[in-house]
C-alpha cells in the first residue's frame, strides 16, 4: 500500500504530462525572408520546473535577441527563430516521448533542452537513433559523449577539481581533511569519486563521506559522523541536490558547523537562485565554484543580467545554468550561419572551434562537443551573491575525467573519425 | 558517557520527528481505523501555517512580538489542519467508513489536491478559504439552542456561510495587498526561518545540543501528554475510547458518535498541522514536505501496533535510537577494536541509506514474529 502510493504517483505524474500542452510563439516582429522553427524541452512541470523554467526564460530571451538583431542568416536569407516548447514534466521518459515528438513531427533543426543526467539519459538513444541534436545547458558527471549530444555546462574538470584544488590550498581551512556529503544518485557518486582521487594525490585525507536518499531531509546521523570525523573544523564538499540543501545548513549551524568554528562547505550545486531559497544568513562564508556568477563584473556579464531582469523582472536572477542555456542559442546561430545550412550533420561540424564572446567570457566549443570555459571560486556574501575569489584561465574540457579509475587516460574526439566517442590517449 | 549521551540525544531526536508526525495517524489509524494518505498534506499546512504566520509577524504592528510567532504558530496550524480534516471527515470519509480500499484512493486524490492547491493559489487567498472554512464550521454551533432548534436554523448556517465568504475575501485579500511575498502563487519551497532565541545551541553536561531540536522534543512531549490526558481523563475522551472499543453500543448508550467522528478525525489532523511546525524548523517547506513523512508516520504506528499510543511512542524513539546507531556507525566507536568482517559490515551500513535500507529489514523481520506490532490492541474493526 505504501509503495503503491509512489508508483500511482508516478504513473498519474506521466498521464498529466501526456496531457499537458504545449506551446508555440515567436520573438519580436520584422521583416524576414523565411522561418525555422526551434525545440525547447524542458521540465514545466513537477519537482524541476521551478529550475528548468529559468532555463526556458533565457532561451525565449536569446532567441527574441537574435530575432530583433536581424534573426539567422542562411545562404543569404535571413530567418526569423521561432520555438515549440514541450513540457518534459520532471519524468524522465517523457523527455524522450516528447523529443520524439520535436523531431519527427514537428521536424525541428535543434533542441534544446533537459537538466537532470536522467533526463539526458532517458534522451540520448532517442537523438543517437534519428541523428538529431540536443543542446545540453547542465554542468554534469561527465563520462559520456555523444556525436548527437552538445554539452555547454561544465565538466567535473572545469568545476569540482579547481575547487578541491582551491580549498586544500589556499582556503581558511587549507590542508584540512575532507568530508563528502551528497544526495544519493549519479552526480554525487561519480564527483565524490573524483575528488577522492584528487584529494590522494594532493596529499590530503577523505575522512568521511555520506549520501542522503532523495527527498529524505533527516541530517542528524550525518551531522554527528561529521562532527566524529572532523572535531577540529575541516573541509566539506557539498553535492546535496535541491531543497535538500536547506535541511542541511539549517540543521549544520545550529549543531556549530559553521565557518567560524573552522568548518568551511564547498557547494556544487548551490548558484544564485538557491542562495536565495535558503537564504544567505546560512550559507555566508561558505564557498561556490562555477563558470558564471552573476557578480562577474565585465560589461557582457552585466548585460546579461540587466536584460534579464529587464525581460522577466526586477526580482530575477542570473546564474550558471542559464548563462549556459544562452551561450548554447547563440553557438547554434553562428554554426548555422557558419554552415549555411540547417542540415545537422554540416551544422555539427560547423558547431566545432565557434567561439563566443559569453556572460563568463569567452568560449570555445572544443572537438569533444564540450566548452572550453573559465573557472571562478566564490565566496558567499549576506547579500546573495558570490564574492569572486578566485579565477582559472581557460580550462578544457575533460568528457572522459583523468582523475576517474574507469576513464583515465581516455578521450573524446568527433572531429576525427579515427577517434570517436572514446579513445585512448 | 559523553558518547552515549550524544547518541541517546540523537535517536530521541530523530524520534521525537517521527513521533510528533505519527502522533496524529497513530489516532485516526489507529483508534478510527481510517487509512488517511493525505495526513503527510496536512502536515504541510501546518508548515505553511508556520510560513504565513511569520510573515505576518513581520508587519510593523506585530513587528514588536517576532520572537513568539513560532508559539502562535503551532495553535495556529492545530486549527488550520484540524479544520480542514473535519472538512475532509464531513465530506469525504464519513461516506466511506467500512471501505478501507476506497477511503485509501480518496485521501490518496485529496493528498493531491491540496498539494496542487498550494502550488496554484497564492497563500493570502488560501488563508483567506481557511478562514471562511473556520467561520462557516464553527459559527453555527455558537448559536443558542434555541435557534438550532428552529425550523429557520437552515437559513442562520446559510447566512453564517455569506458572512464566512465575505470575511474570508477580505482577508485574503487585505493580506495580499500588505504582504507582498503571500500574493502570488508559487510551486517554490519556502523557508521558516527560527526566531534568534531558538537557534544555536545550549550545552548541558558539557555536550552541545541545537536548540531547535530540543524546541521539538518539547512539542513532541506536548502533544503527547495532552492527548494522552485528553484520552484518559475528558469526558470526549472517554466517548472517544467508547467507540472506539463498540461503536454500536456506544451509539444506543446515547453517545453522539457523529460527533465523535469529526472530533477525533479532527484532532488527528490538528496533531499533523503541529507535526508540520516541527518539521519547518528543520528542511524547508513545499508542497512536498509531507509526502516525505508519510512512509515513516504509517511503519511507526504500523510498528507500534495499531490503535496504541504508547507503541506509537516507543516505536519511533525506537527507529530514533536505531537509525543513530546504525547510520552514524556507532557500533565502531563504542567497540574499536572489532574483528575487520564485522567492522566492514558496520561501515557499509553507515551511511544514511544503507541505514534506511537496515531499518527496514530489520521492521520487516520483526512484524513476521509479531505481526501486530509492538503492543497488539484490538481497534475497532470499522462496522458493516
Amino acid at each position: 500500500m505504501r509503495i503503491s502510493r509512489r508508483i500511482l504517483a508516478g504513473l498519474a505524474t506521466a498521464s498529466l504530462a501526456v496531457t499537458a500542452t504545449s506551446c508555440g510563439g515567436g520573438g519580436t516582429s520584422g521583416s524576414f525572408d523565411d522561418t525555422v522553427t526551434v525545440g525547447i524541452l524542458h521540465s514545466l512541470s513537477g519537482t524541476m520546473a521551478i529550475s528548468e523554467s529559468t532555463l526556458v526564460d533565457t532561451e525565449k530571451m536569446a532567441i527574441e535577441e537574435i530575432n530583433a538583431a536581424g534573426g539567422v542568416t542562411v545562404g543569404g536569407k535571413s530567418y526569423k527563430i521561432e520555438y515549440i516548447v514541450e513540457d518534459g514534466a520532471s519524468d524522465w521518459p517523457t523527455f524522450a516521448e516528447k523529443s520524439k515528438k520535436l523531431i519527427d513531427q514537428d521536424g525541428v533543426p535543434v533542441v534544446f533542452g533537459g537538466w537532470t543526467s536522467a533526463s539526458r539519459k532517458a534522451m540520448l538513444p532517442v537523438y543517437e537513433s534519428k541523428d538529431a541534436f540536443l543542446y545540453y545547458p547542465i554542468q554534469y558527471e561527465a563520462q559520456e559523449c555523444s556525436n548527437n549530444i552538445f554539452y555547454t555546462g561544465a565538466t567535473p574538470n572545469q568545476q569540482s577539481e579547481p575547487a578541491t584544488d582551491f580549498m586544500y590550498k589556499r582556503s581558511p581551512a587549507a590542508g584540512g581533511d575532507f568530508f563528502l556529503v551528497g544526495s544519493d544518485y549519479v552526480f554525487p557518486r561519480t564527483s565524490n569519486t573524483i575528488t577522492k582521487a584528487q584529494v590522494k594525490q594532493l596529499g590530503g585525507k577523505v575522512v568521511g563521506e555520506d549520501y542522503l536518499p532523495l527527498g529524505n531531509t533527516e541530517v542528524a546521523p550525518i551531522i554527528s559522523k561529521i562532527k566524529k570525523a572532523l572535531p577540529e573544523g575541516g573541509i566539506i564538499i557539498n553535492t546535496l541536490n535541491g531543497d535538500q540543501n536547506v535541511a542541511f545548513f539549517k540543521q549544520i549551524q545550529d549543531a556549530g558547523i559553521t565557518p567560524s568554528s573552522g568548518y568551511y562547505v564547498m557547494n556544487y550545486s548551490i548558484a544564485e537562485e538557491e542562495i536565495s531559497t535558503i537564504g544567505p544568513e546560512f550559507l555566508e562564508g561558505h564557498y561556490g565554484a562555477w563558470n558564471y556568477m552573476m557578480s562577474i563584473d565585465t560589461p557582457a556579464s552585466k548585460k546579461f543580467a540587466k536584460s534579464f531582469k529587464k525581460r522577466w523582472g526586477a526580482d530575477r536572477v542570473v546564474a550558471d545554468p542559464q548563462e549556459s542555456a544562452y551561450n548554447m542559442v547563440y553557438l547554434w546561430k553562428q554554426a548555422v550561419e557558419d554552415a549555411g545550412t540547417f542540415d545537422d550533420n554540416a551544422v555539427r561540424e560547423a558547431l566545432v572551434g565557434q567561439t563566443f564572446d559569453a556572460p563568463q567570457g569567452p568560449v570555445e566549443v572544443m572537438p569533444n562537443h564540450h566548452l572550453s570555459q573559465t573557472v571562478r571560486i566564490g565566496e558567499i556574501n549576506a547579500e546573495g551573491g558570490f564574492t569572486i575569489l578566485e579565477e582559472t584561465g581557460v580550462v578544457l574540457p575533460q568528457a572522459w575525467n583523468q582523475k576517474h579509475p574507469s576513464s583515465k587516460g581516455f578521450a573524446c574526439d568527433w572531429t576525427d573519425p579515427s577517434k570517436g566517442e572514446k579513445y585512448k590517449l | 558517557m559523553e558518547l552515549l549521551l550524544d547518541s541517546l540525544f540523537n535517536g530521541v531526536a530523530i524520534g521525537s520527528v517521527l513521533l510528533v508526525a505519527a502522533l496524529g495517524l497513530a489516532i485516526v489509524f489507529g483508534l478510527m481505523g481510517v487509512i488517511n494518505l493525505a495526513h503527510g498534506e496536512l502536515m504541510m499546512l501546518g508548515a505553511y501555517t508556520t510560513y504565513v504566520t511569520q510573515l505576518i509577524f513581520k508587519l510593523p504592528i506585530l513587528k514588536p512580538f517576532y520572537n513568539s510567532y513560532i508559539i502562535v504558530s503551532i495553535f495556529l496550524a492545530f486549527i488550520v489542519s484540524g479544520v480542514v480534516g473535519i472538512l475532509l471527515e464531513k465530506t469525504i470519509i464519513r461516506k466511506l467508513y467500512g471501505s478501507p480500499l476506497e477511503t485509501l484512493l480518496a485521501t490518496w486524490g485529496v493528498s493531491l489536491i491540496l498539494q496542487q492547491f498550494v502550488r496554484s493559489v497564492p497563500l493570502a487567498y488560501g488563508t483567506g478559504l481557511v478562514i471562511s472554512l473556520i467561520i462557516g464550521l464553527f459559527l453555527p454551533t455558537t448559536f443558542p439552542l434555541k435557534i438550532k432548534e428552529s425550523i429557520n436554523f437552515k437559513y442562520f448556517k446559510f447566512s453564517s456561510w455569506i458572512l464566512a465568504a465575505l470575511t474570508g475575501v477580505l482577508t485574503g485579500s487585505v493580506i495580499s495587498s500588505t504582504v507582498s511575498k503571500l500574493s502570488r502563487a508559487s510551486a517554490r519551497n519556502v523557508d521558516v526561518t527560527a526566531p534568534s532565541w531558538m537557534r544555536g545551541q545550549v550545552e548541558i553536561l558539557g555536550t552541545a545540543f541545537p536548540k531547535t531540536r530540543l524546541m521539538i522534543i518539547v512539542i513532541t512531549l506536548i502533544s503527547v501528554i495532552a492527548i494522552t490526558l485528553f484520552l484518559n481523563q475528558s469526558a470526549w475522551g472517554m466517548r472517544i475510547r467508547a467507540v472506539t472499543q463498540n461503536r454500536q453500543m456506544s451509539d444506543c448508550l446515547g453517545i453522539s458518535t457523529e460527533k465523535v467522528d469529526i472530533i477525533t478525525f479532527g484532532i488527528g489532523s490538528g496533531l499533523a498541522g503541529v507535526a508540520g511546525v516541527a518539521v519547518s524548523l528543520l528542511g524547508s517547506v513545499g508542497p512536498n514536505v509531507g509526502g516525505n513523512y508519510i512512509v515513516g508516520c504509517f511503519m511507526v504506528v504500523v510498528l507500534g501496533g495499531v490503535g496504541n499510543l504508547l507503541g506509537t511512542v516507543l516505536a519511533s524513539f525506537g527507529i530514533g535510537i536505531m537509525t543513530d546507531l546504525i547510520g552514524a556507525g556507532r557500533l565502531l566507536s563504542i567497540w574499536p577494536d572489532m574483528p575487520l568482517p564485522l567492522s566492514n559490515t558496520i561501515n557499509f551500513f553507515a551511511t544514511t541509506s544503507m541505514a534506511r535500507v537496515m531499518i527496514f529489514a530489520l521492521i520487516v523481520i520483526f512484524l513476521q514474529f509479531k505481526p501486530t506490532g509492538l503492543f497488539p490492541q484490538k481497534g475497532r474493526m470499522v462496522e458493516n
